[in-house]
């Protein structure tokens, strides 16, 4: 399974998606109500624990997390950073 | 039958909440009264579409007290809807975004509401509640909407369309006076059943005031709010920036910290209101000192009591800035505050009243205990509500006869002992709602939740500390022999029907539960 799909996987399995036509790559979680605070902090934690990346504090913002296509480009380049 | 309102009177000038914001507009037109969603609009703005909006309310048929229930995020059109169901003499209800479907058409039902003012975003969740709902007549969608999503929903229109086509100078005529209803708030009750409480013009106007008081707000303020418009605590972050014509930054939610923060900096925040959660993230930021918060004057907590250590770590991350623990409950908004002066002597208590108002401590016999004794909290003002919606019996329990003949206070169903120099302490809720988040949360609702999924025989559901959520909920489920339940599974069967905040942090699977000698299960066993 490629990054995305893991994510997308992630996101469908512990969260509820009441609009499931609309969660398309680029649809924002927090508009669509499917992630709210906390929810936020569960998808830095399945991505700390599953990727291996190390999320700073301000990395969390929208233009890293807030859609399943951001959150792909974003473990993309902490991988790249870190080498591996 | 009850008896309805007088044939119209003529305007007598009295004081209705919505002044506030009519008055600022009059006053400072020009001056940024909101930014939200990447919007600044001037009172002038603001004022004019509560208007357009109040019009297309009135024309569509909403009439003195009905209800309009508005179910959005916090965004303009959720600002100006709260005020334009003022203007059109209506009552205005803020539901929380994340309602799931049945509780939503709960809250419609219950509150028989007229209109819906709802945003695209949650198509999946309001159609289905308003075609349950006989009394809605309207329903105004923002947003851009696929029209076949909302196929033959009754009363339909779009945000767009209803501004489009009223006059933006002057509202509705004015039918109401300081006793009718502004607000109705929904909240957790024990029972799990949603309940509103009802709020009158003087109620919140009074409220406001002794807020902006101690508070000691004024027109260059900037307050910023991540807070749910549908909560009292958010609700009044606005009202009281309006009271004093400042300035509201408006966002959706904390969830981003970095983005709040650079918020609280660019936008020249004087005041930020957080809940504990909020403040365990901006003790723990790291680089919290590269963000230019020289011009915060004060920040606030309440909801829920912040740990001693968190709020004395949070004066040193923030040494420039007043900090005000306060305490309060939907049934009043507010009811004491700690002044910062206090901080070190006091920090574990929450305060004095707010100003005009007062309160005290009574036993299991309504009497009346001295100094750092432990009974009910009782609250005197006239911030107290009208009563909750339609429910006699509840309004009862918690509007009971005061000092004066005729007169009614709100018994908080908190214990709360006062010391010596008359402060506040909170001990323990009588009931045993759970407050995470910030947010009530009743055992019973999570339970009922959970007791529906298939393969649960029995569960109980308690509240545990949380470092960072004040309480987090935790669910002990007895499963069938056979069920194969897991603990993802459960919390997303969860998420379906309660909002997200309610949503088990823990699930651990029993195979007992501890009981009394009556087969009920002891939850003080449970942890």
């Amino acid at each position: 399974m490629d990054t995305k799909q893991r994510i997308r996987e992630f996101v469908t399995s512990n969260f509820f998606v009441q609009d499931a036509a609309g969660l398309t790559d680029d649809a924002s979680l927090l508009d669509l109500g499917v992630v709210d605070s906390t929810g936020v902090l569960e998808i830095i934690g399945f991505l700390e624990g599953t990727f291996g990346v190390a999320v700073e504090d301000d990395e969390i913002v929208p233009d890293n997390l807030d859609s399943i296509e951001r959150i792909t480009a974003f473990v993309g380049r902490k991988r790249a950073a870190a080498g591996s | 039958m009850k008896p309805a309102f007088p044939a119209r009177r003529v305007p007598d000038g009295a004081p209705l909440l919505q002044d506030y914001l009519s008055a600022s507009a009059a006053r400072r037109p020009d001056h940024v009264a909101l930014v939200c969603d990447g919007e600044r609009l001037t009172f002038a703005e603001l004022e004019a579409r509560s208007n357009s909006l109040a019009r297309a309310l009135a024309r569509l048929g909403v009439e003195r007290g009905d209800r309009v229930v508005v179910f959005a995020d916090n965004t303009v059109q959720t600002v100006v809807a709260f005020w334009a169901v003022l203007k059109a003499n209506a009552v205005v209800c803020v539901v929380n975004s994340q309602t799931r479907t049945d509780k939503l058409a709960a809250m419609l039902l219950d509150s028989r509401a007229r209109a819906l003012v709802t945003d695209a975003r949650h198509v999946g969740t309001f159609v289905e509640a308003a075609e349950r709902s006989p009394h809605l007549a309207v329903v105004i969608v923002a947003g851009a909407m696929d029209p076949s999503r909302a196929s033959g929903l009754r009363g339909l229109t779009s945000w767009d369309e209803v501004m489009a086509s009223e006059p933006r100078d002057g509202a509705p005529p004015r039918t109401n006076i300081d006793v009718d209803l502004a607000a109705m708030i929904y909240s957790s009750g024990s029972t799990g059943e949603p309940k509103a409480v009802m709020l009158t013009h003087r109620n919140m106007l009074a409220v406001s005031a002794s807020i902006v008081a101690y508070l000691g707000n004024h027109e260059d303020d900037v307050t910023l709010s991540v807070l749910p418009l549908s909560l009292s605590y958010g609700i009044y972050q606005m009202i009281a920036a309006y009271a004093v014509g400042s300035r509201l930054v408006l966002e959706r939610s904390f969830a981003f910290p970095a983005q709040v923060l650079k918020a609280l900096a660019t936008e020249g925040a004087t005041g930020f209101a957080g809940v504990p959660m909020i403040w365990a993230i901006i003790i723990g930021t790291k680089n919290l000192a590269e963000y230019d918060l020289s011009h915060l004057r004060y920040v606030t907590n309440a909801a829920a009591a912040l740990p001693v250590p968190h709020l004395l770590r949070l004066r040193e991350v923030l040494p420039h800035v007043r900090i005000y623990s306060m305490y309060g409950q939907t049934e009043c908004a507010r009811i004491s505050y700690l002044p910062p002066e206090d901080v070190a002597r006091k920090p574990g208590s929450i305060g004095i009243p707010i100003p005009n108002t007062e309160f005290w401590v009574v036993d299991e016999q309504d009497r009346p205990l001295g100094p750092n004794r432990v009974g009910e909290l009782v609250v005197r003002g006239a911030h107290v509500m009208r009563g909750y919606w339609e429910r006699p019996e509840l309004t009862a329990a918690r509007l009971r006869p005061g000092p004066l003949p005729g007169e009614v206070v709100l018994y908080t169903g908190d214990y709360h002992r006062i010391d010596e120099e008359g402060y506040l302490y909170f001990v323990s809720r009588m009931d045993d709602i759970i407050k995470s988040r910030g947010e009530k949360v009743s055992p019973r609702e999570v339970e009922n939740a959970i007791a529906a999924i298939p393969g649960v025989r029995e569960v109980a559901v308690i509240g545990v500390p949380d470092e960072i959520l004040g309480q987090a909920v935790k669910a002990f489920i007895l499963p069938e022999p056979d069920a194969e339940l897991t603990v993802q599974g459960v919390r997303l069967e969860c998420e379906k029907r309660v909002e997200s905040f309610m949503v088990p942090k823990h699930v651990v699977f029993v195979t007992s539960l501890p009981r009394t000698s009556g087969g009920k299960i002891k939850k003080s066993e449970l942890k």
